[in-house]
């Protein structure tokens, strides 16, 4: 069962060519891991799955829905990669709000302040926290109403390593929960953590599979290593 | 539409404003200071504020509300908040709705601390019915509010959005009939004229002042809102859920 599922998905922007003919799966329940080089057209996938990247071709299919469609709208959680929230707000002003628009009872936004380990600075304007700060209320927000779906775009980037910990801690906590996840990053050590990988490069998949199949296949013993190799054999 | 959508937008809209005094103050401060400059300039000749104070009264809310609402929505859009809240059951109507109930407390504030100072302290005389004025000043306000939404789509900066007001908004204050009578104009320009909202919206405020409350007063109001429906459909329509 797939919770994302992409066929032959093509993004054009400014006459280039973004993302090229893209086909692959989320498998619900999994902890996905969206890795590839800055400018990899990441950010854009992940535009394409939330529904706010126009597209050029072929088909995105979330939750059994087109990608975008109203029904989705509250069931997929999408934290973009510069945090989305007001700076002028305090934490929980901001949380209030996003929770009123998605119809939430006030204890929703205690849990998401929690999740992210927020609690103390809760009552605190925006603008006047760190970025790693800053970047975990943008998370907290995708979080609220436990969506089905929660699609992150670089999450933990800026974020010292015990906290980095944490937040993969609370990822497979909310997979085993049952939502899906697509995590973005370009650092490889954090791929070792997701239950899947989708290796994008220039916009077009180089691999698709678990950490240990990838390894397997290309006779690496650690994850970038194995990617130099997928890089070098598509183009050699 | 939903009422809570648009109750949380604008109760979301009024903590922002809350949160920066400074811009209460000019928003509350200005007016006042400008309708004391405008009796002073003016001591010897008391007829000419009697005859513009309050068409102002109704105008100054238009320009503070159209730059305060295009500020906030290009805020929205480059902050990525706007992305997050078409993610989001959100209706675009929902979100402009919001802005609009927001920043028509503010003016009703604002028209309420103006008001007071110009018919008390400065002794503005008017015939016609103040709440009237006061009620049209809230009606203007509104409708720079959806003008400001709307035009914020086609700023991608503040300094463009800053640059949209004298584009869009002196125009019409020359235009509208408070510097010279619309009577005196070239007819190209009373064409002009006749095509502008504000327009309408000072001409119910002149008609409402000097107790001239007619069918006239009746086309100008039904413009005005008219033009306020119209620019908020405009702007829902500038609002896409995809982007490039």
């Amino acid at each position: 069962m797939n919770a994302v599922r992409i066929d032959r998905l093509q993004v054009v922007r400014g006459g280039n060519v973004v993302l090229q003919e893209l086909t692959c799966d989320v498998a619900r329940g999994s902890v996905t891991g969206l890795l590839g080089p800055s400018g990899s057209g990441k950010t854009t996938l992940m535009r394409a799955i939330v529904g706010v990247q126009r597209i050029a071709g072929g088909r995105v299919t979330v939750l059994d829905a087109p990608a975008g469609s109203k029904g989705l709208r509250g069931r997929v959680g999408y934290m973009t990669q510069a945090p989305s929230v007001y700076a002028d707000l305090t934490v929980r002003e901001n949380l209030r709000f996003f929770a009123r628009v998605l119809g939430l009872p006030g204890n929703a936004v205690e849990r998401a302040i929690e999740d992210v380990s927020l609690a103390e600075h809760s009552n605190r304007v925006v603008s006047r926290l760190s970025g790693g700060e800053r970047a975990r209320v943008s998370l907290a927000a995708a979080l609220l109403g436990a969506p089905e779906l929660l699609v992150l775009d670089e999450p933990t980037v800026g974020l010292d390593p015990l906290l980095r910990r944490d937040l993969w801690e609370l990822f497979h906590d909310l997979a085993r929960r049952g939502a899906t996840l697509l995590v973005s990053s370009h650092v490889m050590d954090e791929a070792d953590r997701c239950d899947a990988l989708l290796l994008l490069r220039e916009g077009r998949l180089l691999a698709h599979g678990t950490p240990s199949e990838l390894l397997r296949r290309t006779g690496a013993d650690r994850l970038d290593e194995a990617f130099l190799r997928l890089v070098e054999e598509e183009s050699p | 539409m939903s009422l809570r959508a648009t109750g949380a937008v604008a109760a979301r809209v009024l903590t922002q404003l809350r949160r920066d005094p400074r811009t209460i103050a000019l928003i509350l401060g200005v007016p006042c200071v400008l309708e004391t400059l405008l009796k002073e300039i003016f001591a010897g000749r008391s007829e000419v504020f009697q005859h513009t104070g309050a068409p102002l009264l109704g105008l100054f809310p238009f320009v503070t509300m159209f730059l305060v609402t295009s500020i906030t929505m290009l805020r929205e859009r480059t902050s990525g908040t706007l992305e997050r809240l078409m993610t989001l059951p959100l209706g675009k109507l929902d979100l402009l709705a919001g802005y609009g109930a927001a920043f028509a407390v503010v003016a009703a504030v604002q028209s309420a601390v103006v008001s007071a100072l110009t018919f008390g302290a400065l002794g503005l005389d008017v015939q016609g019915s103040r709440p009237l004025v006061a009620a049209l000043a809230v009606a203007n306000a509104v409708l720079g509010t959806a003008l400001g939404l709307f035009v914020s789509a086609f700023a991608r900066s503040e300094f463009q959005a800053v640059q949209f007001l004298p584009a869009t908004v002196f125009p019409q204050i020359l235009l509208c009939g408070l510097f010279v009578p619309r009577g005196q104009m070239a007819g190209w320009l009373r064409w002009l004229s006749d095509a502008l909202p504000l327009t309408y919206a000072y001409d119910a405020l002149a008609h409402a002042a000097a107790d001239d409350v007619d069918t006239r007063f009746a086309v100008d109001a039904g413009v005005v809102c008219g033009c306020i429906a119209l620019a908020l459909a405009l702007g829902a329509a500038t609002l896409r859920r995809r982007t490039d």
